[in-house]
């Protein structure tokens, strides 16, 4: 039988707030234990959550990022159950009624030939705060609890379930990570905890419309360790039905070490919260000013950009594409383009040279060696003609070494281009004169042998003969 | 909808809440009186109305996003039964 897996993701990302969802503590990341932990997040008797105007504006941007409906009227409620890193005994979290609705975020899937955009629909994104943090082995029989994290703001993103791929369910992951920080809500410190996603993963046969039982993959925080939880847990499912068995509906988790899943100790009565609405929090009531007001505020969000880079620049489809898939990158983009340089070529150098030098140094783009100006200043000399393409990847390279500024590097290495149509001349007559076979090769018809004479006067000039004008005056002087 | 004990006791466990037999009957018949009374509420036609999700009608107040809390960690663990290493401590969790 031919199997389909169909899959839905959960996210939860850290808000990029200065404070606490309900309080003025800080959120600020590896502080001492408990050094961020107030009266709120200890949940001692009589205290009042007040919730952070900046978490909300997080969450409309969000909502305006993927064309979503944004709540004018939702509703903060009580998710009840008993944990030591949850003080209060629940978590205030959004039930029934989310700031985020329906909304949709187009991502990309494979490379080349057989990639594909695909719709991946959003079902909701609600505010919440985070737990605190157990700590196990700091003393015999005994957990150690730190409250720095208990109440650090949470938009979870919940989608439909509208991936049927390991591959899909990735390539959202991947999008849904660049956009949250193209927005500048959450860092995307997938290490920290940043950025968490929880894999709900189910199969059925091919053409089947029902949903087969579900397994949640909990905490993932590596694309990479998403991609194998969830081509185990398909695996594990098909051959688990295909032997006669059945699926529970289970929480699982991923062992890195083992590749495999496993399903945690079901808690008993897990799944029994009993939500209800938070009588310490009033409703949150969104404006349309409020909105406008995030609006204004917002960067061009990367479907726009490509579209415009597309329009203006006349880039490609695909190169509009990987240029728009971090601010990053569009940023440093944009910026080689303002400081003179020919879109398309900035766009050859950003994608190429560029990013396969910080792919090998594992180097964020903002890291880069080479600032914009500097790319820009190196493509305005191919474009001149003063140097050949070979002679910048040299430059390039120089360059990334920290040798200098394009211009000084061409002068010390002796790259400059020859284009003095004389000295060439004398280049090609000498080529000609010396490979006398070939240039009878080429009059008897072998087209080849043109290119083998134009390799031999590039060599004889050293590399630095502009090609073009040895291609021409090679053509002149055996009237081809 | 009516209850037995047996809901009473699972209600009281997932709320952590430890009671007796003898205390379950009453509650038992508190809650029932209750629920009786929401039954006869649902009587009234509401369709149409949105229903509330606070007793007044007032929406919520936001705080600027600026930090206000100081360390006290001292002062708060002075009162915990436990510490260490600026952890409080707790009954091993297993997970």
């Amino acid at each position: 039988m031919e199997w389909e897996v169909v899959i839905g993701l959960e996210t939860h990302t850290q808000l990029q707030t200065k404070t606490k969802i309900f309080s003025g503590a800080s959120t600020a990341f590896g502080s001492e234990p408990n050094t961020q932990a107030c009266v709120v997040s200890l949940a001692l008797p009589g205290v009042l959550p007040v919730l952070n105007k900046e978490a909300v504006k997080c969450a409309i941007k969000f909502g305006l990022a993927v064309n979503a409906e944004i709540a004018s009227r939702s509703v903060f409620a009580r998710k009840n159950y008993f944990y030591p890193d949850l003080p209060k005994g629940y978590q205030i979290s959004q039930y029934e009624l989310p700031v985020v609705g329906k909304g949709s975020m187009t991502i990309q899937v494979g490379s080349g030939d057989k990639a594909y955009e695909k719709v991946i629909n959003i079902t909701r994104a609600h505010l919440e705060e985070d737990a605190g943090k157990s700590v196990h082995g700091a003393q015999e029989g005994m957990s150690g609890i730190d409250l720095n994290r208990a109440g650090t703001p949470l938009l979870e993103i919940v989608t439909e379930p509208d991936m049927r791929s390991a591959a899909e369910a990735v390539a959202y992951a991947k999008k849904l990570h660049d956009l949250v920080q193209w927005i500048g809500i959450c860092d995307g410190n997938m290490q920290e905890g940043s950025f968490r996603c929880d894999v709900n993963v189910s199969v059925r046969p091919k053409g089947s419309e029902k949903l087969g039982t579900r397994r949640e993959i909990k905490n993932l925080n590596s694309f990479k360790f998403m991609q194998q939880a969830i081509e185990y847990e398909t695996r594990w499912q098909i051959e688990t039905l295909e032997d006669g068995g059945t699926i529970q509906q289970a929480t699982v988790l991923f062992n890195p070490d083992t590749g495999e899943t496993r399903a945690m100790r079901s808690k008993e009565e897990a799944n029994d919260y009993r939500y209800f609405p938070d009588p310490d929090l009033l409703p949150l009531a969104i404006s349309e000013s409020d909105i406008s007001t995030v609006k204004a505020d917002m960067p061009e969000l990367p479907e726009a950009m490509k579209a415009r880079f597309e329009a203006q620049y006349g880039l490609a489809h695909y190169d509009a594409n990987a240029l728009t898939s971090s601010r990053g990158t569009a940023d440093y983009f944009v910026s080689t383009v303002e400081a003179g340089s020919d879109a398309k070529l900035a766009a050859n150098w950003v994608m190429g040279s560029v990013s396969a030098k910080l792919n090998a140094e594992d180097k964020e783009i903002s890291a880069s060696p080479i600032s914009p100006s500097a790319l820009a200043s190196l493509i305005k000399r191919i474009q001149d003609g003063t140097i050949s393409n070979n002679a910048a990847k040299q430059v390039f390279e120089a360059m990334w070494a920290g040798e200098g500024d394009a211009d000084s590097i061409i002068e010390s290495k002796g790259l400059k281009q020859v284009s003095d149509s004389g000295a060439i001349e004398a280049i090609v007559d000498e080529v000609l004169a010396a490979n006398v076979a070939m240039v009878e090769e080429f009059k008897a018809g072998k087209e080849k042998a043109f290119n083998a004479l134009v390799g031999q006067a590039m060599k004889a000039s050293k590399g630095k003969a502009n090609p073009a004008q040895v291609n021409e005056i090679l053509k002149k002087k055996l009237g081809a | 909808m009516s209850l037995n004990s047996a809901d009473i006791k699972r209600i009281a466990h997932l709320a952590r809440i430890e009671v007796s037999d003898t205390e379950a009957e009453a509650t038992l018949t508190k809650l029932t009186g209750i629920l009786g009374l929401i039954e006869q509420m649902q009587a009234v036609d509401t369709k149409g109305i949105i229903p509330m999700s606070h007793s007044q009608d007032v929406t919520q107040r936001l705080r600027e996003d600026v930090v206000t809390e100081t360390n006290q960690r001292e002062l708060f663990q002075s009162i915990a039964p436990a510490v260490e290493g600026g952890l409080y401590l707790v009954p091993k969790v297993i997970e």
